[in-house]
């Protein structure tokens, strides 16, 4: 590991200011278990690392409107763990009670949670090619290995795929994340947090500059309380999604009145299924309108030759947690 | 030594060092350390604690499990500095002044070990479950929204999966936690 400087300012504004000080290698630290990784791994280098892991680590609060204010610090288990969450919003507790393991969940902050890198064996791998840490150096996955990569929204520059289970949950509740950085504050749709790879894989999100994840909002989603995740993997646990589906459903007289799905493990970024609500709403809350959806979200995939089998398995996993959705 | 180029002088950075207080197993200790230092390796290589074990160094087999305020972490992947004023506990800390801890006895009575390179990690990950984790529902509880109830095997196994046994010990790992959850 390269030597690096050490700040642990007492403010998110702090935090700002100190990383703005540093060079372009600066990095926050949050609970360090994606990135302490990285950097064993010589992906990561920093030379100054500004500490925001005891920052905003406590705020579990209700929002005016009604929603979830979930602090950038507060840790995987204690989100999970929280009432508020398991009861108006199961498929985001569920999503990440399904990630990592309890050691890592005790460590990993949301923030970093959402701000994880892929975990591409070729981006890992610092003595081969990759465009998304060495930018136009190639992509070897595309003829090697990537029965794990993606199906969806990926490029002839990468396949990567994002491997969080609590954003693709996030991403089917509309949330938000809050913003500081040396410009001042704002937020955004989490969905507008990542970008698709195009032909600048080594840009994953629309970040600026120093720009510091201090939260995220849930908005008030009664139809949350009928949500839930699912996850496809190598293991039983402790595994990294081959495919997940988070879905919240509400019916009314038998027909879907609102649906919200995204997909995990298919794509660079967490993959909202828009042709897929598209297609349920107002359809009768069957199996053939589940597999209506399905195949409409699904025709947009473009699989490799070793991955084509998470077509077959995204379509009956969506299937299956909308019928068990609409059952319960 | 005209013709001679003079070569740039290496791009190397000088290592940085942090005043650290931290409290181990009821000792406490303050200490100087290098910012890329792990607990991890704190505890082995600075403080002879040898307990924690180094298996993958990536946070993928829980061999180094420990206790830091009551929870348990992987501590290959805990910066040192970032842990300043926190409390530990190692596996050497886990018995009460010679008396084993219930969940140490449980794994002796159970046989819940074969080569033990990863039963130090196994006992602190179970001890940070019970105590911290219990009352909360895991990935394969059903219903989210209230306890878990009492911990058969099924969710023990889902709580332990952070820990990797290569012997594959694993029953009886089981059955000594069970044991101590009751």
């Amino acid at each position: 590991m390269k030597p690096f400087a050490y700040d642990r300012p007492a403010s998110p504004a702090d935090a700002v200011a100190a990383l703005a000080g540093g060079s372009a290698q600066a990095r926050y630290l949050g609970g360090g278990t994606n990135l302490v990784d990285l950097m064993k791994l010589g992906v990561e280098t920093p030379d100054l690392l500004v500490d925001v892991s005891r920052l905003s680590r406590d705020t579990i609060a209700p929002t005016p409107d009604g929603g979830l204010l979930i602090g950038a610090g507060v840790s995987n288990t204690e989100l999970a763990a929280d009432p508020a969450v398991r009861r108006r919003y199961p498929v985001l507790a569920r999503a990440i009670l399904s990630g990592a393991s309890g050691q890592l969940r005790n460590q990993a902050t949301i923030a970093g949670n959402l701000l994880q890198r892929t975990r591409c064996s070729y981006f890992q791998d610092v003595s081969k090619p990759c465009n998304k840490r060495r930018p136009g150096s190639g992509c070897p996955a595309r003829a090697g290995h990537h029965r794990e990569l993606a199906i969806l929204g990926h490029s002839t520059a990468c396949v990567a795929t994002h491997p969080s289970d609590m954003a693709v949950a996030m991403t089917a509740l509309d949330a938000r994340v809050r913003l500081l950085g040396p410009r001042g504050e704002r937020t955004i749709p989490l969905s507008e947090l990542y970008r698709l790879p195009g032909d600048q894989p080594d840009r994953e999100t629309r970040l600026e500059p120093g720009e510091l994840i201090t939260a995220v909002e849930l908005p008030p989603l009664p139809a949350a309380a009928s949500s839930e995740y699912r996850k496809v993997r190598d293991r039983a646990s402790f595994a990294f999604a081959l495919v997940s589906v988070a879905a919240v459903l509400e019916i009314a007289d038998g027909r879907v009145r609102e649906s919200r799905i995204a997909l995990g493990g298919v794509a660079p970024v967490p993959w909202r299924a828009s042709r897929a609500e598209r297609a349920l709403r107002g359809a009768p809350a069957n199996e053939q309108s589940f597999a209506r959806a399905a195949a409409a979200e699904l025709d947009l995939a473009r699989p490799l030759p070793d991955n084509a089998f998470k077509v077959t398995l995204a379509g009956n996993l969506l299937v299956q947690t909308l019928l068990e959705l609409s059952l319960a | 030594m005209r013709g001679l180029r003079r070569l740039p002088l290496p791009l190397l950075r000088p290592p940085a060092h942090v005043e650290l207080s931290l409290r181990i197993n009821d000792e406490d200790h303050a200490l100087l350390v290098d910012t890329r230092l792990t607990l991890l390796d704190l505890l082995r290589e600075t403080l002879g604690l040898t307990g924690a074990k180094k298996g993958c160094d990536h946070g993928q087999c829980g061999a180094c499990t420990i206790l830091v305020n009551g929870h348990r972490i992987n501590s290959c992947l805990a910066l040192a500095v970032a842990h300043d004023g926190d409390v530990l506990v190692t596996v050497e800390g886990l018995a009460d002044h010679g008396e084993l801890d219930p969940l140490q006895s449980a794994f002796v009575d159970r046989d819940a070990l074969q080569c033990g390179y990863c039963t130090p990690g196994q006992l602190c990950s179970a001890a940070g479950m019970l105590a911290t984790e219990a009352d909360r529902p895991s990935f394969v509880t059903g219903d989210l929204s209230g306890p878990p109830g009492p911990l058969d095997d099924d969710e023990i196994r889902e709580r332990m999966s952070g820990n990797i046994c290569r012997c594959g010990a694993y029953v009886n790992i089981v059955r000594a936690i069970a044991d101590v959850a009751g």
